[in-house]
Formats: structure tokens, C-alpha cells, sequence
């Protein structure tokens, strides 16, 4: 047992090498763009120029759209198959899990093949990008909201709440929706964790978003893409941390929930 | 407990015969949309790659798949995912083990859990500047090589956009991805196997020779072929990293949705058609690897 330790802890060191090392080094890489000294002269530059903002705001918005377009698509559908078609449960499993065997550069290329030609001309649309995305992050919030309503005694919640005269409407808004926040907003991070830097989809549909616009400083500057690239690692961070702390401190609640029905 | 369920599925036979029509239209919103902006879309390169330029039924854009430039690519590509899956595989169980059996304070697993799930997503174009400036010619790390300890990573014939380049820098989201898939099935490893082992006088190696790797193997594989997939229809790190010097077939569909580079728009379907192919394949095999180990691990 003693010499096994002893290999654990050099994987765990070449292993914490691999991954912290990029991760300093691009920070000092970034804190570098004054000759001589080190500034954030680079975060400056980037947090100045109005296409970042401008681009960010963007992706922002698509994010929060396709947030809202995704779980209103799959939470009711989920709910649906899990009180009244449990049968359909693998055939949905199924499709909401396709898009990890469609890359999203071929996606976007049936998208723009399909939407381009008159009848279904929508292809300069944010409409096909928010679909697109949407598309993308299935098998994600599928997996999320699947687990989530796996948890909780749902037909006993929905039973108990129409016995008591509630309708449908509100049994799904003060019953269901509440006892699986934390799996919705681990859904809602994780899209929004895919969408804001997306690149493929925003570039081959020619839209302004961050994605593009990070790939554009990495051609046009030395120091900035790295300052950008912080600034990423640190969203992702968040967005993952939130969504841990949350599966964490709500995990409890939920199982309590379902346990006392 | 099985009477239950045989109460509740007649129940539900019922219910399935007396409302069928109204509780499947349920799950029409979602089935439309899926059918509009999935199936549809590929459904349009499947049958383009199927059709010649007149529209008519042809089999030649499937036989081009097999010219030498668009094989090169197939092949690079497929050699990318497989260095990158064996590569993060081997270190990410390497990992995993470190902290689930390898008897490290739990606070290793906490942080490397966590870590895992960032690094896993912090992919693309933030992903291929931090290599850039970790490795690139002016990188962090190239510098200080040069400038400490006189080593010139680039006369060495390191290069960061080349095939190892890429390889090293996919390895940052494999191995973290790794590390989640496989943590679970280590986690199924239970002690009184290697007990029983030493008490038979087992050594530490026949363990893991005969006992604990058999019993992994289909969930090891299974990790690998989904790392195999994933790294092959990755296209926004190779793009922001190589800007399109290695032809991966994504940044080859890419490039032909830009401009027809290829000169025939449905070679450019069956090109997409040949990577949903061996995505499905990749998956299903996985899948199946992954029920089998089921027996044991759970």
C-alpha cells in the first residue's frame, strides 16, 4: 500500500504539471505586454476595445436565448415521458443524445445546406444559430433535467399536488420546476459555458460573436489573446464552480423533498 | 417489487390504448424541432452524398472518399484522435487511480474533480492561445528554456502547430475527460478483491494483471473510443491553433463550406457523411463496452 502511494503521488504531481503549467505561463505570458515590465497593459487593451464588449454582449444574448429555447423544448418533454411514456424514454434518450455523433461543423453544414435555398431561406437569421445551439447542448441539459426528475418522486409529487386541486400549470410551476432547480441550472451553466466562446457555428454562419472575435485578436495581436484566454479559463471556472456548489448545497434539499413524499 | 412494476406497466398499457393519439402529441414539440435542425440537416448531406452534380443517384462521391488527398486527411485525422485518446487515457487512469485508490487525502479528488470538469470544457480558441503562449516560438515556457537552461525547443524539431503540437494541446481537454468518465468505474474496484489477492499470496502486479485490468478493460476502452470521438470532430482548436495548416477533414468541411475548395459540393457531403459514420461507429462500440462492464462495476 505504501510504495502504491508513493506512485500516486508522482501522478498526481505530473499530472497537476500538465495542467497548472499552461495556465501560468499564459498568465505571465499576458502580463508581459509592456516591454520590460510587467502590467495589464494587455487586459487594458482588450477591455477597451468596443468589439469585446460588443461581441461578448452578443454571445451573451445567444447563450440566455438558447438557455430558454433548450429547457423549454426538453423540460416539459421530459416530465411528459417520465409521468406518461416511460416507454419513449430510451427513444428520446436517443435523439437528445445524437448531437455527440454529429460534430457541430457538420451540423452547421446540413444547417446552412438545408437553410439556404428559397423555401427555407433562414440561414442569415439568429434564429438558425440559436437552433444550431440549441441542438448542441441536448445531450447536456437532457442528461441534467433526466437525472434531476430520476431523483425526485415525481408521479408522487404530481399526484399529491392534483389531489390538493392543483392544476397542471401549477403543479409544474411550484412543484415539479422547484424540487429540480439544481439540475435546470446546472443545464443552464453548462450551455452557457458551450455557447459563449463558441466558434464553429458563429463562424461558418457569420455572426459577430465572441468566438470570432477571439480567434480574430489571436491573428491581429501577441499579448492580448493570452490576456483573452485568462479571462475564459476564469468564466469557465465560475460557471462549473456555480454549477458544483449548487448540485452540492441543493442535493441535499432535493433528496429530502423526495424522500418525505 | 416486480408485481409493482407489472401493476403499474399494465396500468400504463391501459393508459397507452385508452389516450394514445393526446399523449404522444406531447412529445411533438420537441420531435419537430429535432427533426427541423437535426435530422433534416442531415439528412440533406446524406442524400447529397448520394446524388451527382445533376441530382441523380450516384455511388462516385463514396468512391472519391478513397483519393489519396481526402484519405491523408481521414487518416491524419483518425491518427490525431488516436494518440490524443491512448495518450489521455493512460495518464487520465493514471490520474484517477492516483485518487480514488492510490490512497491520496480526498481533498486531491475534490480538486482534481472540479479541475476536470473546467478543463474538460475550456476547449477551442482560449485553449489554443494558452498553448500559443505556453509553447509557441515566443511562448512562456519556449523562453525560458532558451534563456535558463540554453535549450532551443524549436532547433530540437518541436512545433507547436504540427501534428504533436496539436496532439500535446488536445491532450488538455482528453485527460481531464478522462479523469471523469473513468472515476466511477475505479470507484467500483472494491478492496477485498486485491485482499483476497495478497491472500493468496498475489503480488502486486499479478493483481493488476489478472484481477483489477480484466475487470476494467471494457470501461477503459469504452473511456478511450469516446476520447477517440471526441477529439475527432473537434475543429475550433485546430482552427484557432494551425489556422488550417493540418488537414484535419474538420478544417477540410470547413474550408469547403467557405468556398468549395474541393470543387464537387457533394464529395464535400460524403467528406461529412464519413465523420458522422465513424462518430456512430465509435459510440455504439462504446456503449456496448460500457453495458458489459456493468457486471462487475456498479
Amino acid at each position: 500500500m505504501k510504495r502504491a502511494s508513493r506512485w500516486a503521488w508522482l501522478w498526481i504531481a505530473l499530472g497537476c504539471l500538465y495542467f497548472v503549467l499552461p495556465l501560468v505561463a499564459t498568465f505571465l505570458f499576458s502580463l508581459r505586454a509592456r516591454k520590460g515590465a510587467l502590467s495589464l497593459l494587455a487586459y487594458a487593451h482588450v477591455v477597451r476595445d468596443p468589439q469585446f464588449l460588443r461581441t461578448f454582449a452578443f454571445s451573451l444574448e445567444m447563450a440566455v436565448l438558447t438557455i430558454i429555447v433548450g429547457l423549454a423544448l426538453i423540460v416539459p418533454t421530459a416530465i411528459w415521458v417520465h409521468l406518461k411514456l416511460p416507454r419513449a424514454r430510451p427513444f428520446i434518450e436517443t435523439f437528445a443524445l445524437l448531437p455527440f455523433v454529429i460534430p457541430p461543423i457538420v451540423l452547421v453544414f446540413g444547417l446552412i445546406r438545408t437553410y439556404s435555398k428559397p423555401p427555407l431561406a433562414i440561414v442569415t437569421s439568429p434564429v438558425l444559430l440559436i437552433a444550431g445551439y440549441v441542438v448542441l447542448s441536448f445531450p447536456y441539459i437532457f442528461r441534467s433535467v433526466d437525472s434531476g426528475l430520476r431523483a425526485i418522486n415525481l408521479r408522487g409529487l404530481v399526484e399529491a399536488a392534483q389531489s390538493l386541486g392543483s392544476r397542471w400549470w401549477t403543479t409544474l410551476g411550484r412543484v415539479v420546476i422547484p424540487n429540480v432547480r439544481a439540475a435546470l441550472l446546472s443545464a443552464a451553466f453548462l450551455t452557457f459555458s458551450i455557447v459563449i466562446g463558441e466558434l464553429t457555428l458563429a463562424v461558418m454562419l457569420a455572426w459577430p460573436a465572441f468566438g470570432p472575435y477571439m480567434a480574430q485578436v489571436g491573428r491581429d495581436f501577441a499579448y492580448e489573446p493570452a490576456a483573452l484566454s485568462v479571462v475564459s479559463f476564469l468564466l469557465t471556472w465560475g460557471m462549473i464552480a456555480l454549477m458544483q456548489a449548487l448540485s452540492r448545497g441543493l442535493g441535499g434539499t432535493r433528496s429530502a423533498v423526495g424522500g418525505t413524499h | 417489487m416486480s408485481c409493482g412494476v407489472n401493476v403499474e406497466g399494465a396500468r400504463l398499457s391501459r393508459a397507452l390504448l385508452r389516450v394514445p393519439l393526446r399523449t404522444w402529441a406531447g412529445l411533438l414539440p420537441f420531435l419537430v424541432f429535432a427533426a427541423a435542425f437535426m435530422l433534416l440537416p442531415a439528412g440533406t448531406l446524406l442524400v447529397g452524398s448520394f446524388q451527382d452534380a445533376h441530382g441523380g443517384f450516384s455511388l462516385d462521391n463514396l468512391a472519391h472518399l478513397f483519393r489519396p488527398s481526402i484519405l491523408k486527411s481521414y487518416l491524419l485525422t483518425i491518427e490525431v484522435s488516436l494518440v490524443t485518446a491512448l495518450g489521455g487515457g493512460v495518464l487520465g487512469f493514471l490520474l484517477a487511480y492516483a485518487v480514488t485508490l492510490g490512497g491520496l487525502p480526498k481533498a486531491f479528488r475534490t480538486f482534481l474533480t472540479t479541475f476536470s470538469g473546467v478543463a474538460s470544457n475550456f476547449a477551442g480558441v482560449p485553449l489554443a492561445f494558452a498553448f500559443i503562449a505556453t509553447l509557441g516560438r515566443t511562448g512562456f515556457v519556449t523562453v525560458l528554456l532558451k534563456t535558463v537552461f540554453g535549450v532551443n525547443l524549436y532547433t530540437t524539431g518541436f512545433n507547436l502547430y504540427s501534428f504533436w503540437g496539436l496532439s500535446f494541446t488536445y491532450m488538455y481537454f482528453q485527460l481531464p475527460l478522462m479523469v471523469l468518465v473513468i472515476t466511477p468505474a475505479l470507484d467500483g474496484v472494491r478492496k477485498e478483491w486485491r485482499e483476497a489477492c495478497e491472500n493468496l499470496g498475489a503480488s502486486g502486479r499479478q493483481y493488476w494483471r489478472h484481477v483489477a485490468l480484466p475487470i476494467l478493460m471494457p470501461s477503459l476502452l469504452a473511456a478511450v473510443i469516446l476520447l477517440f470521438g471526441n477529439a475527432f470532430g473537434a475543429y475550433a482548436t485546430a482552427y484557432a491553433l494551425t489556422g488550417g495548416m493540418l488537414d484535419l477533414v474538420p478544417i477540410l468541411i470547413g474550408a469547403q463550406i467557405r468556398g468549395d475548395v474541393l470543387h464537387d459540393p457533394n464529395l464535400g457531403y460524403a467528406l461529412a457523411l464519413g465523420m458522422v459514420v465513424i462518430m456512430t461507429l465509435s459510440i455504439i462500440g462504446s456503449n456496448a463496452l460500457q453495458r458489459r462492464s456493468a457486471r462487475w462495476l456498479s
